[in-house]
């Protein structure tokens, strides 16, 4: 990749990371280590890859993205400010009474939102009609998917998975954050998913590995992505709490929000981060 | 006197997919291995592009719907209705239901008269599971005129629906030439001045045979349908309540949380009157003919009767 364009968005990525510690901590809740764990894979799709604008978010040609782990919401929801689909202060009011950005996805509420999700596991399959829909009606979009590692050992995943390959929809990615940490701790410990990409080949979908956190790979990985003749699969490793030095690979802060201490400090490193990308 | 018709709803609904596709493009329909169970292989023979057989998989169909919806779609999602309601309830309910999605749930082999299949396939549970779920709209036809009307009724209608079919041949009662549907309208089928007997599905014509049986001891008995029972037509069910002071639900579903749990909650607040409801009284249903089986568990005329008799007394 380009350095110019790699600086342009790991300094995206850096902000989308802000806006993620923002919006948890001012709703005293929330998700902010799956969602950081992705924030560079938003970044990526929604200022590289994605065909979609802000100014027509319901455009039927447009791509589709379903956050199947519907709890990194702030993370999408920040990189949805940062393409322009709304007021960044809207982070702010995350979780609020009244606020147009709900604990989860609401696609009826926020624009930009293609499908509503945050009970695990459902996502793929809404991707599932999307990607059908695309077919049926000669429409060239793509549909991605991102769900988490914890998230594939609902059953329901795997029907999707079948369903996907067995009617050839090449149209479709799914990317499973592989951070390794669910609620009950590490996944290899609380009822192990893998091997995922043993799995998904087994399924019927190619499969990519991809840095979660290098743009050059990320970049590789979904130009690999293109012209498939089955669905793939991006199995992206990544590190729960990215960016962030005290929820790096800490389980504890799955789904806990910073105090006014810590949030200080993980605002000031992700700051200095970006300060020095500006270099 | 002309020789009654019958024919299982399912049937119906099979007919008016294929009858509808190509007035409806948008029109999609789903299964889940039970083509030819639900009848939707009559759609699939018509139109098997628009066809997807999704495998034993209801979950996944729900979604799949879902997601065709948020692309403009109108998709029919079938299986018999334990699994439609039951297995796949949350998908129904967070990605259909919450984001009030234009997917159709075509749930076939509702009730105990499933038959020999017994407990595990007889659904009573169905009307209450969905009833729960906020913008839902439940159709439950009473004859294949109602049912294939319905189908229509509910692609014209923006938002989820709930369609409930049945395995057993009923008879088919109501006039294609003259009948209108209408959503979310009873439709008063005998008026009656001691007692309203309201009835949804197969239960229709067993309410009117048993009004007939009524007249005829001296009882007179207004027979009202209810085909939508969200959203329940409260003018139809108070006026009755009003005008008659009793009411007697019958459903072949539990009496827990269905047509009779939406009939007394409306009486309740605009006119409480005694309520009796017959239905599925609590319990499981077991392996038998069909016939039989409505008969043991009073959903028949015969039973209708008698609790009218109680209720006037």
């Amino acid at each position: 990749m380009n350095a110019n364009r790699k600086n342009e968005l790991q300094k995206i990525a850096c902000k989308v990371r802000m806006g993620v510690i923002e919006g948890v901590f001012n709703a005293k809740s929330g998700h902010p280590g799956g969602s950081l764990s992705i924030c560079d894979l938003l970044t990526y799709l929604y200022f590289e890859k994605l065909n979609v604008s802000a100014q027509n978010p319901k455009d039927e040609n447009r791509d589709r993205l379903v956050l199947s782990k519907g709890h990194c919401a702030p993370a999408l929801y920040s990189v949805l400010a940062q393409k322009g689909y709304f007021d960044e202060a809207e982070l702010k009011s995350l979780r609020h009474i009244g606020a147009m950005l709900q604990g989860h996805p609401d696609m009826k509420g926020t624009p930009g939102v293609d499908m509503s999700s945050g009970s695990l596991g459902q996502g793929l399959s809404a991707a599932c009609g999307m990607a059908l829909n695309a077919k049926l009606n000669n429409k060239d979009y793509k549909v991605y998917t991102i769900l988490g590692d914890g998230e594939i050992e609902e059953g329901m995943v795997w029907e999707a998975a079948m369903f996907a390959a067995h009617n050839k929809l090449n149209n479709m990615v799914a990317i499973v954050d592989n951070n390794g940490l669910q609620i009950d701790g590490p996944v290899t410990e609380v009822c192990s998913p893998h091997p995922i990409t043993d799995k998904f080949a087994a399924f019927g979908w190619n499969v990519i590995t991809m840095d979660a956190h290098d743009f050059d790979d990320i970049e590789r990985a979904f130009e690999r992505a293109d012209n498939s003749d089955r669905p793939v699969a991006i199995i992206q490793t990544s590190v729960k709490g990215k960016g962030v030095s005290f929820m790096e690979n800490n389980v504890s802060w799955h789904g806990a929000a910073p105090n006014t201490e810590q949030y200080e400090i993980a605002m000031n490193e992700l700051k200095n981060a970006l300060n020095e990308l500006e270099g | 006197m002309s020789e009654i018709i019958k024919k299982a709803t399912r049937e119906s609904y099979g007919e008016a997919l294929a009858e509808l596709s190509s007035k409806y493009e948008k029109l999609v329909v789903l299964d889940a291995d039970l083509a030819a169970a639900t009848k939707t292989g009559i759609f699939k023979k018509k139109c098997p592009e628009r066809f997807f057989d999704c495998g034993i998989a209801e979950c996944n169909m729900m979604g799949i719907a879902a997601g065709l919806a948020t692309c403009g779609m109108i998709p029919f999602a079938s299986t018999f209705a334990m699994f439609a309601s039951g297995r796949a309830y949350e998908i129904v309910r967070n990605s259909i239901g919450y984001p009030h999605l234009n997917v159709k749930i075509g749930a076939t082999h509702a009730g105990i008269s499933v038959g020999e299949d017994g407990a595990t396939h007889q659904c009573c549970e169905d009307i209450a599971l969905m009833r729960t779920i906020p913008g839902m709209t439940i159709i439950n036809p009473a004859d294949d005129v109602e049912a294939k009307m319905a189908v229509e009724a509910a692609i014209n209608h923006n938002g989820p629906v709930y369609m409930r079919f049945g395995r057993l041949a009923a008879p088919v009662f109501n006039d294609a030439a003259t009948y209108k549907f209408e959503l979310g309208k009873g439709v008063t089928l005998k008026e009656g001045s001691d007692l309203s007997i309201v009835a949804t599905g197969l239960m229709v014509s067993e309410a009117m045979e048993a009004a007939k049986s009524l007249e005829a001891d001296g009882i007179s008995a207004r027979v009202i349908n209810i085909h939508t029972i969200k959203p329940l037509d409260k003018e139809i069910i108070c006026k009755a309540a009003r005008e008659t002071g009793k009411i007697l639900t019958v459903e072949e579903h539990s009496i827990i949380g269905g047509l009779g749990s939406a009939v007394a909650e409306a009486v309740c607040e605009c006119c409480p009157v005694p309520v009796t409801r017959i239905g599925v009284e609590d319990c499981f249903g077991h392996s038998g003919p069909a016939v039989e089986l409505l008969k043991q568990f009073g959903l028949c005329a015969e039973n209708i009767v008698n609790k009218a008799k109680e209720l006037v007394k």
